[in-house]
């Protein structure tokens, strides 16, 4: 033990201090998954496979050709990327469920909201981390340029809102014993709009529309990221306690 | 230190704690008795902040429970069922990480004074995953201690620990009750709490039935007390 008093960090820290403690607490856990990850790789290596094959297996399903694969892309893109991050949402909270450490971080002394943005962070950097690898395959095979300004920043806020709920929602679903397979019934219908806003501006990127004509949808979308993650920050505490 | 009055959990339809009154002095340490599925562990993680009372009152160091609960949670160490440790992560890692959750000041040292307290200093560049059960349970022992809590909460902690872990397990407990800490303890070792706690409280059907403080009683009367605690219950 140390030789500290025993008030010795026990004082409450001021706004300041408690702000900057509450950013490092978010800053551990992202540092944390990191880590583990880089370890077992089990969680991006399945997300990665999935993905491919999810491409793969439209590719021979749909029978593209080049013209309707120029339609269809935001859509395949787009269900791949929500097939494989449940993949990754789901595994990234089993993890903190089944050796108990849920509760270990539910003990520690930050706002449980620090808990919910490090697990959220964390898994939209595996998302991207999946999408950068993905997008460059798909416009090889295809041969589709995806690399444009405009449809990046769509992958990015899609894949955020789609995080957001999907981690809030992910810790609903872990304490319960059909987690698995209760994770995307919840969550699929919950981010129809997310993912109906970002495929619907991914294509009109893709197809080079007018940014009038994308623009709403690109609102909506943003609309959403803020909604989700405001949701999440306020109800995450009653999810998660028993 | 801890005062709990008329508490009351129910899951669903099942009452698990029936007004259950409970006090402790600062310093005390409690040994928490009683058959499985007494309740035990549903009260301590209540104490633990890591599930909601349903009925009653909770007060710990005047912090009141839940609503208070995020600033009482620095002043709490707990060990559980579960070790709460990272497979993936090594013992020098899972500690840091819960380091930096608590915010302790000089983490790298406190590091490695708690690894050596709980010997596994040579052992703290392992996965985890790779560690026994003993092992494990020593590393939650240190994880519970990282941040010097006042209070502690230590659900069966002697689980799977082999003779000189039980024995550094009591070295910590002795030491922390030294320093004027509190300790709520449960075990189903009668004779290994006998001359460590201070109080032995007999938990059965979600009340406490019986306590007595260890100068009252002689060690060896410890078992006839806990069964004459539930006859009578
Ligand atoms: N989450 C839960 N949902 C429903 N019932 C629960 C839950 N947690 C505990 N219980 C019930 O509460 C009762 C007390 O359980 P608890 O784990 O507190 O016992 P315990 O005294 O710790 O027992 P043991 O000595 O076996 O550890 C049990 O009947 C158990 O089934
Ligand atoms: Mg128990």
């Amino acid at each position: 033990m140390d030789g500290a008093p025993v008030v010795s960090h026990a004082k409450t820290p001021g706004l300041l201090e408690g702000m900057r403690l509450y950013l490092r607490s978010i800053a551990a856990l992202v540092w944390k998954d990191l880590a583990a990850e880089l370890r077992s790789r089990e969680l991006l290596s399945a997300m990665l496979v999935f993905a491919l094959l999810v491409i793969l297996i439209f590719n021979f399903a749909l029978e593209l050709d080049t013209r309707t694969r120029a339609t269809v892309t935001a859509g395949v893109l787009w269900v791949t990327f929500a097939f494989a991050g449940t993949l990754g949402l789901n595994r990234s909270m089993a993890m903190e469920k089944d050796r108990g450490c849920l509760d270990g971080l539910l003990l520690a002394p930050v706002d449980r909201s620090a808990i919910y943005f490090g697990k959220a962070i964390g898994n939209l950097i595996f998302m991207i981390l999946v999408e950068v690898i993905v997008l460059p395959i798909y416009s090889v095979l295809y041969n589709i340029n995806l690399f444009q300004g405009g449809l990046l920043l769509v992958i990015l806020l899609g894949s955020l809102g789609y995080v957001a709920v999907g981690t809030l929602l992910s810790a609903m679903a872990v304490q319960t014993r059909t987690r698995d397979i209760l994770l995307p019934i919840l969550l699929f219908p919950v981010a129809i709009p997310v993912l109906i806003a970002a495929v619907k501006s991914s294509t009109g990127f893709l197809q080079g529309l007018e940014m009038a004509e994308i623009s709403p949808w690109l609102n909506l979308l943003l609309v959403y990221d803020v909604v989700f993650i405001a949701v999440a920050f306020m109800v995450f505490d009653y999810v998660v306690e028993e | 230190m801890i005062e709990v009055r008329k508490l009351v959990k129910r899951f669903g339809l099942k009452t698990v704690l029936r007004g259950l009154d409970f006090h402790v002095e600062p310093g005390e340490f409690v040994a928490l008795l009683g058959p499985n599925g007494a309740g035990k562990t549903t009260f301590l993680r209540i104490l633990a902040s890591l599930s909601r009372p349903t009925l009653g009152e909770v007060i710990i160091a005047n912090h009141r429970l839940p609503a208070q609960a995020g600033a009482l949670r620095r002043r709490i160490g707990v060990v559980s069922h579960l070790p709460l440790l990272y497979g993936e992560l090594t013992a020098e890692e899972n500690l840091r990480f819960y380091g930096r959750m608590y915010a302790v000041p000089g983490l790298e040292a406190r590091l490695a004074e708690v690894l050596d307290l709980v010997g596994l200093a040579a052992r703290r560049r392992d996965l985890v995953r790779t560690f026994s059960r003993g092992m494990q349970q020593r590393l939650a022992i240190g994880r519970a201690v990282l941040h010097a809590p006042e209070v502690m909460l230590f659900d069966e902690p002697h689980t799977g620990l082999d003779q000189e872990a039980c024995d550094m397990l009591e070295e910590v407990l002795r030491e922390v009750a030294a320093r004027g800490r509190t300790v709520v303890m449960t075990s189903h070792d009668l004779a290994r709490v006998a001359d460590l706690a201070s109080r032995f409280d007999v938990l059965s059907n979600g009340v406490i039935v019986a306590s007595v403080q260890r100068a009252q009683i002689q060690p060896d009367d410890l078992l006839g007390f806990y069964r004459q605690a539930l006859r009578s219950a």
